[in-house]
């Protein structure tokens, strides 16, 4: 059963390939020549970059150790070892896009009850040791259609209740949750700012972070029974001693200043790092969250007023925020549509942000956030997380040519490309019989 | 029913703010600027049913007289929607309408504003075929879910201009995006939900006056998932695709007794007006035919052809139940709405001349829509259909442009060779032949209506912002202008 999938997975790639110009032999490496790559430290035209086994090996328009024969196929060879080249000529390389709040591979059908996974209905308010990576389908039929957006990493989280659980952070590759799951306990996330009372919210939130505070002061407290009345099991509680020792940060939903206020009150108090989700009206408070280094995720295509907290959105609010120094983080908040995050940015753009600042919200910026710092830039060392564009990753009309995830080259095929092909003549489905007497 | 999209949908805020689960569409129908006069004594029945029609369409709001200015724009590419662009074109416009558009220089027209727009692109008004703008009101709120009237599976009567509120803050954000018409519809709680209305995007009081002139009536209809899980959770008819089915075929039989009847008495009535004319006899008013009846009266409209169905399907076979269903009672759709199978069928959909109003790459929030594909639009309109992109969200409108781009690069990308020109017609000239007013408006040529977008350079690409939308020669957004429309709006924004 292995190697069948092995051999369809390899007939997959190779199918993929057919028509372009990759040398297919037996390689160690991978060079992407000629396009314009862009890194936090700016665009380089005309560079070169080296992919070995996972990571990028180097960058730059001259590369140590690497030899190219330029021809009708070009060969190059790095350190040794033979590559496989990419001509990239008039593309544009970025790293692989990072969506911060989906429910990618924890769901399936938004409607149907059985394929939800990302949200507990009758489950508790405390469920912090919910872990989202128990559930993660690297199979879902809407990882390869975010690939297809240029995605190659995702926060995937819960939600539902006042702390919902811990993310998981994934590449959206491998055929296991072993292979695809990066850290199994990204962050933490709550909203405080679900329920009827907002000061109830934040009140049982605090009561939380207290109760594992002590918890993690007095660890041996509760088996001698010398423990106070605990305002939610130890697994919910023990699982907040990572946001509350600062190793993970806590993910809040917000979008009304107010209740940001209320939120950087929060973390400075309980000493947390603090990201903010939804944000429409962050902008008010720019200098605050930029003084509290506060990252803030924001969809830039939501402007409201969808709800009576957000009668304050602005379609530029990803300038103003960039302007003050914030760190910003832009989101599609969509799981099937999670290939629409480089219209956010796009638009976030249209709105008078910078291109490169865009780009970062959606690279570089989520995975220092969550704590991924080997991906989201171009750099050697980094994870080989990279998409090269037909044009500008922004713009409507650019297509990924090649996605690279831990330096594996991803078909571009998801079910929907399986239909489009099965309907590109009509009737479609086989409807005609098979033939009884095959050869005769 | 917003509600429950939006706790059901979880991580989807955009779908969630689009009522995505519940959202059909309708269609339209009678003249809009009524006279504010009784009509004249009915004679006949159906002549009754189409005045009664009449009366309830007049408008208890003046509009004062609105002063077109005499416009001249020049400099700018025309995306016409009706063929090749111009370069260096100009359009004049006088009383509302296009008077002269070509390339070069324009003839004088005396008294004209003159318009530079050296370097911009200039297409007609967006038109989206399935909005819910004023029926679900934006900040969402119980108060302003007006957009199921979810207490029977079919409620033909109910029209979706008496929930639509005026001061919703998307109506302006749409414009902003270039959109200068909209049909607002029901939502897909019932299989038949009710009257659609097309309206203009301008600020007024009432929706009544927003009506777009001359617009037919439109229908909003739907089948699969939402009717039967709507009133199958409360263990009433439907809750199976079949009981859908029954339940529409149900109301059009009635509907057809209702309009046979109407028939039969009218024909007796000349009969007797033939009579009494030789023997001057008897008062014949007394037999007045069937009673009044609001859900059948739509319903005989659908049946008549004068009010336009606007059907929201996902699956392939649901559509084809659905243009059965048309076929068995003599009625034509105008429109499927989401129809995110449409490519599966589009032969029979072209064939047939059925609009498709759907998305560029919505997918997978329910089990009907898994099979969405971006390329459906191309697809559909490579064969020959009449593909339209539709937003169903208040997100969605503000943006129908880069809907629209996607949707056609997706196609380009596929092997689907598409001219531009085709691709503007799907948020232009096909929804406007959708709902009935492609004579009016929806491209631009000499003799219709100057709604119009100056945009700030290609409409196609997500950079570009529309500088300017006219509305009937009148200037409705300037992005320059950040007054707010909407009375909900004042005294709480904040500027930086």
């Amino acid at each position: 059963m292995k190697a069948l999938a092995r051999l369809t997975a390899l007939l997959t790639l190779l199918l993929s390939l057919l028509g372009s110009a990759v040398a297919q032999e037996a390689t160690d490496c991978t060079v992407i020549i000629g396009s314009q790559v862009e890194m936090a430290t700016g665009s380089s035209s005309d560079a070169l970059v080296v992919i070995k086994g996972e990571r990028i090996a180097a960058v730059g328009n001259a590369i140590n150790g690497l030899e190219l024969q330029p021809g009708v196929a070009p060969t190059a060879r790095y350190q040794g070892g033979t590559c496989q080249t990419v001509d990239a000529v008039g593309s544009i390389l970025t790293a692989g896009l990072i969506e911060v709040s989906s429910a990618l591979g924890l769901v399936e059908i938004g409607l149907e009850q059985k394929t939800r996974h990302h949200e507990w209905e009758e489950g508790p308010n405390n469920r912090a040791g919910l872990r989202a990576s128990d559930a993660y389908n690297p199979r879902s039929s809407l990882v390869p259609v975010a690939r297809l957006g240029g995605l190659t990493s995702a926060l995937v989280v819960p939600t539902g209740g006042l702390i919902s659980g811990q993310s998981a952070l994934v590449d959206l590759s491998g055929n296991s949750q072993q292979e695809a799951i990066v850290l199994p306990s990204a962050a933490v996330h709550a909203n405080p700012h679900s329920g009827s009372s907002r000061a109830a919210g934040l009140y049982l939130l605090r009561q939380a972070l207290d109760d594992a505070r002590f918890l993690l002061r007095n660890p041996s407290a509760h088996q001698q029974g010398r423990s106070r009345d605990l305002s939610a099991p130890l697994g919910a509680l023990r699982a907040l001693a990572p946001v509350i020792e600062n190793k993970i940060p806590l993910v809040l939903k917000a979008d009304r200043a107010a209740d940001i206020e209320a939120a950087l009150r929060l973390a400075e108090e309980q000493n947390l790092r603090l990201v903010i989700s939804g944000g429409a009206e962050a902008w008010l408070l720019a200098d605050q969250l930029a003084t509290s280094k506060s990252a803030v995720v924001i969809d830039p295509m939501v402007y409201g007023p969808g709800s009576f907290d957000q009668l304050n959105g602005r379609p530029d609010n990803a300038v103003l925020l960039d302007q003050a120094g914030v760190n910003v983080i832009i989101s599609s908040f969509s799981s099937h549509r999670a290939g629409t995050l480089r219209q956010s940015a796009g638009n976030a753009v249209r709105a008078g942000l910078k291109p490169s600042a865009a780009l970062w919200a959606i690279t570089g910026a989520p995975a220092q956030a969550f704590g991924m710092p080997d991906r989201g830039e171009i750099r050697a060392g980094g994870m080989a997380n990279l998409v090269l564009w037909s044009g500008d990753p922004l713009e409507l009309s650019s297509v990924p040519q090649r996605v690279f995830i831990r330096g594996e080259q991803q078909a571009l095929q998801s079910r929907q490309t399986e239909l489009r092909e099965r309907y590109r003549n009509l009737p479609g489905s086989p409807i005609e019989p098979p033939p009884l007497l095959r050869g005769q | 029913m917003l509600d429950h999209t939006r706790s059901q949908l979880g991580h989807l805020t955009r779908a969630a703010l689009s009522c995505v689960l519940l959202c059909a569409s309708s269609a339209p129908v009678l003249a809009n600027e009524q006279p504010a006069t009784a009509p004249a004594g009915a004679t006949s029945p159906l002549k009754a049913l189409k005045e009664a029609e009449q009366q309830g369409l007049r408008r208890v709001e003046p509009i004062a007289a609105i002063e077109y200015p005499k416009l001249l724009i020049t400099g700018a590419e025309i995306h016409t929607a009706a063929g090749a662009p111009i370069t260096d074109g100009y359009l004049l416009v006088e009383a509302g309408r296009i008077k002269a558009i070509g390339s070069g220089q324009a003839p004088p027209l005396e008294g004209a504003i003159h318009i530079d727009a050296s370097g911009k692109i200039i297409t007609p008004g967006l038109i989206d075929t399935h909005s819910h703008l004023g029926v679900y009101a934006a900040p969402s709120s119980r108060a302003h879910s007006d957009g199921n009237e979810a207490t029977a599976p079919a409620t033909a009567g109910v029209w979706a201009e008496h929930s639509f509120g005026p001061q919703d803050p998307g109506i302006q954000r749409a414009v902003a995006g270039g959109v200068t018409t909209i049909q607002v519809l029901p939502g897909s709680a019932n299989l038949i939900g009710g009257r659609g209305v097309v309206l203009q995007m301008v600020p007024r009081r009432g929706s009544r006056a927003m009506r777009f002139p001359g617009a037919p009536e439109t229908i909003k209809m739907a089948c699969g998932e939402n009717p039967k899980r709507v009133y199958g959770s409360r263990s009433s008819a439907p809750s199976t695709r079949m009981g859908n089915i029954r339940a529409t075929r149900s109301a059009f039989l009635a509907a057809s007794r209702f309009l046979e009847r109407l028939e039969q008495h009218q024909a007796s009535s000349e009969g007797a007006k033939k009579k009494s004319r030789k023997r001057r006899s008897k008062d014949s008013s007394k037999e007045s035919g069937p009673d009044r009846d609001l859900d059948l009266e739509s319903l005989a409209g659908v049946l008549r052809g004068e009010i336009l169905p606007q059907v929201h399907c996902y699956r392939a076979d649901d559509m084809l139940s659905m243009l059965q269903l048309a076929d068995e009672f003599g009625f034509s759709i105008r429109s499927f709405h989401h129809a995110t199978d449409a490519y599966k069928i589009r032969d029979i959909l072209a064939t047939k001349q059925v609009a498709v109003s759907t998305w560029a790459d919505w997918w997978g929030f329910k089990l009907e829509a898994y099979d969405a594909i971006p390329e459906s639009a191309a697809m559909i309109a490579a064969a020959g259909g009449i593909a339209v992109i539709h937003s169903d969200s208040s997100i969605g409108i503000q943006r129908l442009n880069q809907e629209a781009a996607k949707a056609w690069y997706a196609g380009l990308n596929a092997g689907f060779e598409l001219s531009r020109n085709e691709a503007l017609r799907w948020i232009t000239w096909n929804p406007a032949w959708a709902l009935g007013i492609h004579e009016q408006t929806g491209s631009l040529e000499v003799g219709k209506r100057a709604d119009l977008v100056i945009w700030s350079g290609d409409p196609f690409s997500v950079y570009t912002r529309a500088e300017k939308v006219f509305i009937e020669g009148v200037l409705r957004h300037d992005q320059a202008d950040l007054r707010t429309w909407s009375d909900f709006e004042l005294g709480q924004r904040n500027s930086p």
